[in-house]
């Protein structure tokens, strides 16, 4: 929603602990733990089998939401998604594979101030002993459902529903005024 | 300020601060509560109570304020009344209102309720006003209101921010008193998350008003400094001063209130007036510290009576002598050390009267050989003064009576009845109190939560006890053993708390006040147990004794005291009411936080928002989307433009954004099982490449859900949902498949914002679309109705339905979201020859309405089963189960009289009707009225040239034809029943 985001752009200039990442390609893997193994190999990168859990591998993840689901993250659609391969290595076993790489965005929010400005709207605890680098859950901000991984130390990211983009970086860019630099 | 002190407080004697009270300009210094600043000018005159309009002063120095109340106003818009002027921290400029007087505090008419007092007992209102009944209403209620009322709540939007965080901790603490911080310390040592809250501009509690103590070989200022040094220093904890917490949840999570800028002459722009924490912990300690109990006599509330520790206060933190000439009255000795302070400081202590039996011990005889009169087995029989004490006089108790009289001038009369703990979180938190027989008050029994009292609040006065106790309680929470020790030094003292009223020779006919605030007396209680009030709940009720701001504060535990002396019980038997939150008011801004204007809800727009925007667009609202409602052009009403838009697509095409609706991609060998167990349809018989609609019941067999589902590839379904439905039908689903069937090999993905849907309709709907999409044909016979194909469109990835919702040939295109705009775009343009016009939802509600074609929530009300709607042909008739069957088997669910849908039209062919209005078979009736069934559609812009209307009627496809009657504003309107179908009933054109 090129339009709407940028309608909230103009009345949102965001901060620079907080940037739209680039669009990305997404798809939903569910399955049980054999498959997922299979489908490893054709994504580039290993299935976390402890929860909320991310793997990283260049520009594609996996991130744990469920027992039987995982995201598959890639950083931009300039590469294909290997759909094809996906399926063939997923034959024979029972599974569901949709492709939402437009349901969501990417939000990412960093920086000294990045943990309290997301305590401002999200109820984890965000102490990095208890939410570790690479730790990732479904949560809510606020009154929006997202997806919350942490991908540094001081770096999150942020899947979110595309029509509470908009809403999300309001919120936090109000959250964020005491925040904010040069007063 | 000639009551300020030479020297010392934590006030700063360099930054003089000018501010205002009732028009008149002050001075007081930074540091000061605004009750100090006024005290050092010698006022304590400070309002009008609530009932009586009695002339109250400052009683406090804290939170259990009951007469200061002010209101403190920045500009026409921050305002805020009520707020107690011993919390107010000063600033210069501060401006501030005393409440509940007209027309000055000095001159109060009001006042006169007070010599009537006799015409206003307990429960005065439920007696005196009941007739004339209309009356209550009218006159009484809006008349007492306006007399009883504190301040005046603001009229203008708030234009404040406030912000709300989350937080966790191992410890919380709440209370920065000595058993607070040696709390903090014992668990800050240990490497525990701390955050230590207090609701005062400063952190030290009980130290800051006691100077002298000595802990450690440090003053308590030092000890103080060193203590909260050393606390900055560890970046596990968090320090929050005024920070009050005011509600303690379920599982250790506490709510607290921190104000960031009410102290400040110029809030800055970028910081929140006030900050909801919402803090987890695993511990909580809770060091909330006592109250000082007030003691009950005639005349308690002369300006002029204060409590004995609030001196204490006024004098050590801010440098404040309350007075000239003080009288003491206390059964505790702490007071004593309060007397011996302001002899010191230059204050005359006339007297000290103590009502226990005897005065002995270190501090009596320090007073004793201080030169102080002191009289044991004393009580007050009355005081003298009307807006400011002028004397007082004293009686020896004889056998319970006040006897020798004995008169003392004096300007301030200071009380102490000894302490009451601070319970309200514990109670909170449903920790269970017991009653302690020395202490005379309850204390912390068996906690509920993971939580701990420590100190002054569990019934521990004294100093080393008390740091003791706040370590002890740190290191229970954290499983270690405690490690800090102090060493203090102070004088022995003898605590003594007394109850209830005073001993009294019945000589005054003045009012003893147990509830300053609600302006509840001794008598008040004593009239409620005699009119049959019992139960201490009722007693509050009747006269409303701990219901003000305060919730009691100071009053509760004499209220019981009182009570069940009158009933002959003991106080454990008559029990305590309940701690409600907050401990003191918190705003509302607080509560909403950033919740307000736009960002009060999530606001949802489609691919297409802005396009349609610039078009002219009207939006509504459903659920959280913003969707197009009719798109005006210049000169048109509303029924011109839906006229215009129904119009074009019964022509010739319209395009409307769908994308709103809810999708559900089922995926999974068993997709086709579980669809099944879900629908009332029969999915195997689906092909691939087929949509069918689908109705989704709930358990009980009324209709939930609806939507086309198409069968993609054999195991895959692409579901649509309503837009209102789309996340409780995924929701239903989950739970069917998570908790019923977890063995069915399936899964769903809610796809409902991975698809901009594309609607395009009317009968050259297909003469648009064909020179746009490749790899389908979509001729009539190669794709008819009820198709669903890929391909692409624009070279984008396409989706391709053959559906209406119009009753006219229909497509509905899917494309990925980021390019829905893009091949909007290019519909619209490809539809200019044939003059494509773009339709909100209303016309979309007209052109199904004309079809028949119902809405889920508008025709159905979760009380209408498929048949009840005309769907009955939809479910599988040969299958054995599906959500809902049972219920639909139940006979009253197959009831001929049951209400149906039908069409309605009106005689007169013009006479629109009112959704909602009710449907009856002969006007005149003598009421009640017989009402067969309500309309639930109506539309005035339809084709069919006439207005039409969809009902629920009972027993409706039966009266086909018949006359009934429906009101409107032009009064009863004869109308006919149809068949609600009224457009093209043979179906011809949508499958064109």
């Amino acid at each position: 929603m090129a339009d709407a985001a940028d309608a909230a752009a103009a009345v949102v200039a965001d901060a620079a602990w907080m940037r739209v990442k680039a669009p990305a390609s997404r798809l939903i893997l569910q399955c049980a733990a054999p498959a997922r193994a299979a489908a490893g190999t054709a994504w580039g990168v290993p299935f976390s089998e402890q929860s909320c859990r991310a793997q990283v591998k260049g520009e594609r993840a996996t991130l744990w939401l469920g027992p039987d689901e995982h995201l598959l993250w890639q950083a931009s659609r300039e590469a294909p998604l290997p759909l094809d391969a996906l399926e063939q290595a997923l034959s024979g076993h029972p599974h569901s594979l949709v492709e939402i790489s437009h349901r969501q965005a990417a939000l990412e929010i960093s920086g000294p101030h990045a943990t309290t400005i997301l305590a401002g709207a999200c109820p984890l605890d965000l102490d990095l002993r208890e939410f570790p680098v690479h730790m990732c859950t479904r949560t809510v901000l606020a009154k929006a459902d997202i997806v919350l991984w942490r991908t540094a130390p001081a770096v999150f990211h942020l899947e979110v529903w595309r029509s509470f983009l908009p809403y999300a970086r309001a919120l936090l860019s109000e959250i964020g005024r005491e925040f904010s630099a040069a007063r | 300020m000639n009551f300020r002190t030479a020297a010392g407080g934590r006030i700063d004697r360099s930054d003089a601060l000018p501010f205002v009270f009732d028009g008149k300009a002050y001075q007081g210094y930074r540091g000061d509560t605004l009750a100090s600043a006024l005290l050092a000018n010698g006022v304590h005159l400070m309002g009008r109570s609530f009932k009586y309009h009695r002339p109250r002063g400052i009683f406090s120095a804290g939170a259990d304020e009951p007469n200061a109340l002010v209101t403190l106003s920045r500009d026409a818009a921050r305002t805020t009344p009520n707020l107690r002027a011993t919390q107010i921290e000063l600033y210069p400029t501060l401006q501030v209102q005393s409440q509940n007087r007209w027309p000055s505090l000095a001159f109060d008419v009001g006042r006169v309720n007070d010599f009537l007092s006799a015409f206003f007992p307990a429960g005065f209102y439920y007696k005196t006003f009941m007739w004339p009944r209309a009356a209550w209403r009218s006159l009484y209620e809006p008349l007492i209101r306006r007399a009883a009322g504190l301040g005046k709540a603001p009229t203008q939007p708030d234009p404040d921010r406030y912000a709300q965080r989350y937080a966790h901790a191992d410890l919380l603490i709440v209370g920065a008193g000595p058993s607070g911080l040696a709390a903090a310390l014992e668990a800050g040592d240990a490497g525990a998350r701390v955050i230590l809250c207090d609701e005062q501009s400063e952190l030290g509690g009980s130290l800051l008003s006691d100077p002298h103590v000595a802990i450690d070989g440090k003053n308590a200022y030092g000890w103080l400094d060193d203590t909260l040094a050393r606390l900055k220093a560890h970046a596990n904890v968090t320090l929050l001063p005024r920070t009050t917490a005011f509600g303690y949840f379920p599982h250790n999570l506490i709510g607290l209130n921190e104000r960031l800028t009410d102290h400040l002459e110029t809030p800055p722009d970028h910081l929140p007036r006030e900050r909801l924490w919402q803090v987890r912990a695993r511990h909580v300690v809770l060091a909330t510290g006592a109250l000082e109990r007030p003691l009950i006599f005639p005349g308690n509330d002369t300006p002029g009576v204060m409590l004995a520790g609030a001196a204490h206060t006024y004098l050590h933190r801010y440098g404040v002598r309350v007075g000239s000439k003080v009288v003491i009255v206390t059964s505790s000795d702490d007071a004593y050390q309060t007397a011996l302070d302001l002899k010191t400081a230059g204050v005359e202590v006339a007297a000290i009267a103590d009502v226990r039996e005897s005065a002995d011990g270190p501090l009596p005889t320090a007073a004793r050989s201080a030169g102080i009169a002191l009289f044991a087995n004393s009580t007050v029989l009355r005081t003298h003064g009307a807006q400011r004490i002028s004397g007082v006089t004293l009686g020896t108790v004889k056998n319970g009576i006040g006897g020798e009289r004995r008169h003392i001038d004096c300007d301030v009369l200071l009380m102490s009845g000894g302490y009451t703990p601070s319970v309200h979180l514990f109670s909170q938190s449903r920790g269970k109190l017991e009653w302690s027989e020395p202490l005379q008050a309850f204390v912390p029994g068996r906690s509920a939560e993971a939580e701990r009292s420590a100190g002054a609040c569990r019934g521990i006065y004294g100093l080393q006890e008390v740091l003791a106790d706040g370590v002890k309680a740190a290191a229970q929470a954290l499983g270690s053993a405690p490690n800090h020790t102090f060493d203090v030094h102070t004088l022995q003292r003898r605590h003594g708390s007394n109850l209830g009223a005073l001993p009294s020779d019945g000589s005054s006919r003045g009012k003893s006040f147990v509830d300053w605030q609600h302006d509840v007396t001794t008598r008040d209680l004593a009239l409620a147990t005699r009119e049959g009030f019992h139960s201490i709940e009722h007693v509050k009720r009747y006269t409303t004794t701990g219901m003000a701001t305060d919730q009691g504060k100071s009053s509760n535990l004499n209220a019981m005291a009182i009570v069940a002396q009158q009933l002959g019980k003991s106080i454990p038997q008559v029990g305590l009411t309940t701690f409600r939150m907050p401990y003191t008011p918190v705003t509302f801004g607080s509560f909403a936080g950033v919740s307000r204007k736009e960002l009060f809800d999530p606001v949802r727009a489609t691919p297409t928002h802005a396009w349609a925007e610039a078009q002219g667009a009207q939006f509504e609202n459903v659920g959280l989307w913003k969707r197009a409602h009719y798109f005006r052009r210049r000169g048109e009403s509303m029924h011109d433009a839906v006229a215009r838009e129904c119009r074009a697509v019964r022509d010739s095409v319209g395009i409307f954004d769908a994308s709103t609706l809810g999708k559900i991609e089922v995926v999974g060998p068993d997709a086709v099982e579980f669809m099944n167990r879900l629908y009332v349809n029969n999915w195997t018989t689906l092909a691939v490449g087929r949509t069918r609609y689908g109705i989704l019941l709930r358990e009980d067999g009324f209709v939930y859900d609806d939507g086309v589902v198409a069968r993609v590839v054999a195991d895959r379904f692409h579901v649509t949902t309503t837009t209102g439905g789309a996340p409780r039908v995924l929701a239903m689903m989950e739970d069917y498949r998570q908790t019923e069937w977890p063995h069915l090999k399936v899964w769903l993905t809610s796809t409902t914002e991975q698809w901009a849907v594309i609607a395009v309709q009317g009968p050259n709907a297909r003469k648009v679309m064909e020179p746009l999409i490749a790899g389908i044909d979509i001729s009539a016979a190669a794709f008819p109705h009820m198709s669903v194909a890929r391909g692409t469109i624009c070279g984008l990835p396409l989706l391709l339905f053959r559906v209406s919702f119009t009753g006219e040939l229909g497509f509905e295109i899917n494309v990925p979201s980021d390019e829905g705009l893009k091949v909007w775009e290019a519909v619209y343009a490809a539809g200019a020859a044939f003059g494509i016009t773009a339709y909100g939802t209303e016309a979309m509600h007209v052109l199904r309405a004309e079809k028949g074609y119902i809405i889920v929530g508008q025709e159905t009300d979760g009380t209408a089963t498929p048949d009840d709607v005309g769907l009955s042909w939809a479910i599988g008739k040969k299958k054995e189960d599906f959500v809902g069957l049972r219920s639909l088997q139940r006979p009253s669910m197959n009831h001929a009289f049951r209400k149906q849908l039908v069409g309605l039209k009106p005689r007169d062919g013009r006479t629109a009707l009112d959704e909602g209005a009710q449907i009856c078979e002969r006007p005149a009736q003598r009421p009640p009225m017989q009402l067969i069934g309500h309309v639930t559609s109506s539309y005035a812009a339809a084709t069919v040239g006439y207005p039409i209307a969809l009902a629920m009627i009972a027993g409706g496809r039966a009266r086909m034809g018949q006359t009934l009657y429906v009101p409107t504003v032009a009064g009863e309107t004869e109308v006919e029943v149809t068949s609600p179908v009224f457009h093209d009933p043979e179906g011809v054109r949508i499958n064109g």
